[in-house]
């Protein structure tokens, strides 16, 4: 069974999607959804696992070796990848039973699990397959589930977020089938590892130009960069608490690796960041992401959309670092990566138990929630110090490694402000401590008890795993330096 | 092309848009044709020219049929789109010529294809080959994208509750053809078992000739839709219910799925035919027929539940506005 491990990790959600819709009963439905996410789970720590011992691993579906059929191809950044979005998702399935009672009509709860597996599957999908059309497919089915999460939203506004979603999703989703078209016709290939020796034949074609550009633009879209960001702060803020934190905590991510993998591993460094100047756009778009979005997040009433513009500020850091172009500097993003997936699920799970006993997450209605609802609240502070980039939370690790990456390429003007956009995150988290803690419940707010049980333990376990990756770093640091390593040693 | 695409544009009628959108698919599925795509221009013709024209119409008898007047001037859509087309133009410029026999998509890769296939998989038919052995584990995802769409339509539009209880006239006995247009209604009696049975010839006959699961669902659902229209919902619905159709589409999904699972615990690898049977070539083409069933009953079921979806939204909305809730 072990050699199928690669095919499992995608299978199983995959599969259960379906199953879900025999077996009707919202609550048996959600059990078996919890059983799914965590057996997905536990099918990518085996993964990494065994590509630590074993390397690379290749699995090819039916039996047909690439370039002729499609094949898995798993190395160190596809598990990283994978573990965070199989861990997140399995974490943020615990809360789902209490959370949907408030936010869903109970006739709705099972297209919900539904969705939410296939949307899982997608991402899965995307990350471990070699093929590039197969990305394409599996693109497909996460983005069209997610759609309909976003839309599932209480608030009206959410149909209204959610298509602009779509329509921004679709573009970026032609887009990017636009450029492997383009690329199948210079090169006669679609297997990744395949269009990696043929591509550098042609490179110096129009052809391949044009669709190395329509594959960054399409993927920038999907992954929310600076000025391609207007859809993600509605649809993060109006969709149900627990398709934010799946979301803020997983989609992104899956774009950023795309972007990774099509530049680094398909286009090569020399290509990508030679003849092109990718690297200095990438850099000012970065660095342009952080400052707009935190600035425009310290004047956000709507918490979930406070920390959605925070999202995109934080896309920006992971930017600045891919665009440094040297092992550290990826290896700073992966860990950002990883570690940002830790923060923004805390959070937002988080807001998902404020939503589900105060019914809103503006500023006015958190007033005085640090003394009711204590143990939520300190999540959320601990999130927001995470955030920052506090020592011993996850976020000083990012930046940590984040600035001395810059540093060794002698670029201190950006590493200075990266600090100075810490500076702004200090801003933000504040506004939401001090109507926590600072200022007096609102009059017309009945006053709420703390979350369930089943809700704290979830997000505690996303806030406790925050401090503790913010210590012990080996899984962090070593997958993700790692697997810069093995991109830069596969270019030459 | 051009025209059609242009008058589409300009057009403010929204039935005569749908009307054009058809036509330009049609004319897509002929390109294909010229193009010796048959395959391709088969999936046109039934998708692009037939069911996404029918589900547009019920959109707009859904909701109105004038575009509303667009007030601001979308200048910067028009940018992207001409910078778009531009780099499209100038990509095409180190393009392989049409039709050369040594552009890279002919030599690489499809060479086994053309070469091999039959051996390997023992079916005349190399699309079917490519997309269902070769590249089936891409067909499975196209599978679940269906699937996806026809649960993200339920979750989004279905009808709180059901209609049951309440014996009316539906919407479509009251203003569509129900009444008049006998001889449609006649017509189309006749037409329906062939359309079904055309479906089904399509469905089983995919590894000989152009066809397969796609395109089969597609016209069985047509042929169902077409049944719907004329004869009114609730006569449809009275033996196609939603809920067996969203089990339909789920088990369709699950077939294909479960081929895949057969024929690793059997010793080869995900989607691998050839260790059904003990004969490879003979467990390829048993895992083609599996697989191609698992796709027509997932599309055939989707297709018919976003029509049903859609048509019983206002239905319900009528009932709510009758009663004066």
């Amino acid at each position: 069974m072990l050699n199928h491990l690669p095919i499992l990790q995608v299978i199983v959600p995959l599969l259960a999607a379906p199953i879900c819709l025999f077996l009707q009963k919202p609550k048996i439905v959600w059990l078996f959804a919890c059983v799914a996410t965590a057996l997905t789970f536990l099918i990518s720590v085996l993964l990494l696992q065994q590509v630590n011992v074993s390397g690379t691993l290749v699995y090819e579906l039916g039996g047909w070796e690439a370039p002729w059929g499609i094949e898995y191809r798993i190395d160190d950044l596809n598990a990283l990848l994978l573990l965070i979005i199989s861990s997140i998702s399995a974490v943020v399935m615990w809360a789902g039973h209490i959370s949907l009672s408030k936010e869903l009509n109970a006739d709705r709860h099972l297209y919900f699990y539904v969705l939410y597996l296939l949307s899982l599957a997608g991402m899965l999908g995307i990350v471990a397959t070699g093929d590039a059309f197969n990305v394409f497919v599996f693109l497909e089915v996460s983005s069209l589930s997610a759609y309909a999460l976003i839309a599932l939203g209480r608030d009206r506004r959410a149909l209204w977020a959610s298509y602009k979603y779509l329509i921004m999703g679709t573009i970026g989703a032609t887009f990017i089938l636009i450029g492997i078209g383009l690329m199948y016709q210079m090169t006669g290939t679609l297997n990744m590892h395949d269009l990696a020796t043929r591509l550098p034949e042609v490179s110096q074609t129009r052809t391949v130009f044009v669709s190395f550009a329509f594959i960054v633009v399409g993927v920038c879209l999907k992954l929310a960069l600076f000025p391609l960001h207007l859809w993600l702060p509605n649809a993060y803020a109006f969709a149900p608490s627990l398709v934010t934190a799946l979301l803020a905590a997983t989609s992104t991510k899956v774009a950023i690796y795309l972007l990774i993998r099509f530049t680094f591993s398909i286009y090569g460094l020399s290509f990508s960041f030679t003849t092109l100047p990718l690297n200095v756009l990438f850099l000012v778009l970065g660095v342009l992401g952080v400052f707009v979005a935190s600035v425009a997040a310290i004047y956000k009433r709507n918490t979930k959309r406070l920390f959605a513009y925070s999202s995109v500020a934080q896309v920006g850091y992971m930017i600045i670092g891919f665009s440094v172009g040297t092992a550290a500097g990826l290896s700073a993003s992966l860990i950002h990566i990883f570690n940002h997936a830790l923060m923004k699920g805390a959070i937002f799970l988080a807001l998902g138990a404020v939503v589900y006993r105060v019914g809103s997450v503006n500023l006015s209605q958190i007033n005085g929630l640090g003394r009711e609802m204590p143990y939520t609240m300190a999540a959320i502070v601990i999130g927001g110090l995470s955030l920052i980039g506090v020592p011993l939370t996850v976020g000083f690790i990012s930046k940590w490694y984040l600035i001395v990456a810059l540093l060794e390429n002698g670029w201190w003007p950006v590493a200075l402000l990266v600090l100075l956009g810490s500076l702004l995150a200090v801003i933000y988290v504040w506004k939401v401590v001090e109507s926590a803690y600072f200022k007096p419940a609102d009059s017309d707010r009945e006053p709420v008890k703390e979350a369930p049980l089943g809700f704290l333990i979830p997000v505690w376990v996303l806030v406790i795993a925050n401090v503790y990756f913010g210590l012990d770093t080996r899984l962090s640091v070593g997958v993700a330096q790692a697997a810069a390593a093995g991109l830069f040693g596969v270019t030459p | 092309m051009v025209g059609v695409v242009v008058a589409i544009v300009w057009m403010k009628d929204l039935f005569s848009v749908v009307m054009l959108l058809g036509i330009y698919g049609l004319l897509t599925a002929s390109f294909f044709v010229a193009m010796d795509a048959v395959d391709v221009a088969f999936t046109e013709a039934s998708v692009g020219a037939g069911i996404s024209t029918l589900l547009l119409l019920v959109a707009v008898a859904k909701t109105k049929r004038k575009e509303h007047p667009v007030r601001h001037k979308p200048y910067i859509a028009l940018l992207v789109v001409i910078v778009t087309g531009a780099l499209l133009i100038y990509g095409t410029f180190d393009m392989p010529r049409f039709g050369v026999a040594d552009a890279p998509g002919h030599t690489h890769v499809a060479q086994r294809y053309i070469q091999d296939s039959y051996e390997e998989i023992g079916i005349p038919n190399i699309v079917t080959s490519v997309l269902a052995s070769y590249r089936g584990f891409d067909t499975f995802g196209e599978v679940v994208v269906i699937f996806t769409a026809g649960i993200a339509v339920l979750a989004l539009l279905s009808v709180v509750g059901g209609v049951s209880g309440v014996r009316r006239q539906s919407f479509y006995e009251q203003h569509s053809m129900y009444e008049q247009h006998k001889v449609l209604r006649i017509v189309s009696k006749i037409l329906i078992p062939f359309i079904l049975m055309f479906a089904l010839y399509v469905q089983f006959h995919g590894e000989y000739s152009p066809g397969g699961g796609f395109q089969a669902g597609v016209i069985f659902a047509a042929g169902l839709i077409l049944f719907a229209m004329l004869f009114g919902l609730s006569t449809a619905q009275r033996f196609i219910k939603i809920a067996w159709l969203q089990l339909m589409a789920a088990l369709g999904v699950l077939i294909y799925g479960a081929v895949g699972v057969v024929s690793f615990l059997n010793g080869g690898s995900f989607l691998d035919y050839s260790v059904l049977l003990e004969n490879p070539v003979a467990g390829q083409h048993v895992g083609i027929i599996l697989i191609e069933l698992g796709v027509g009953l997932t599309v055939a079921s989707v297709i018919t539940l976003i029509f049903f979806t859609f048509a019983n939204r206002k239905e319900q909305y009528q009932i709510v506005d009758s009663t004066g809730e």
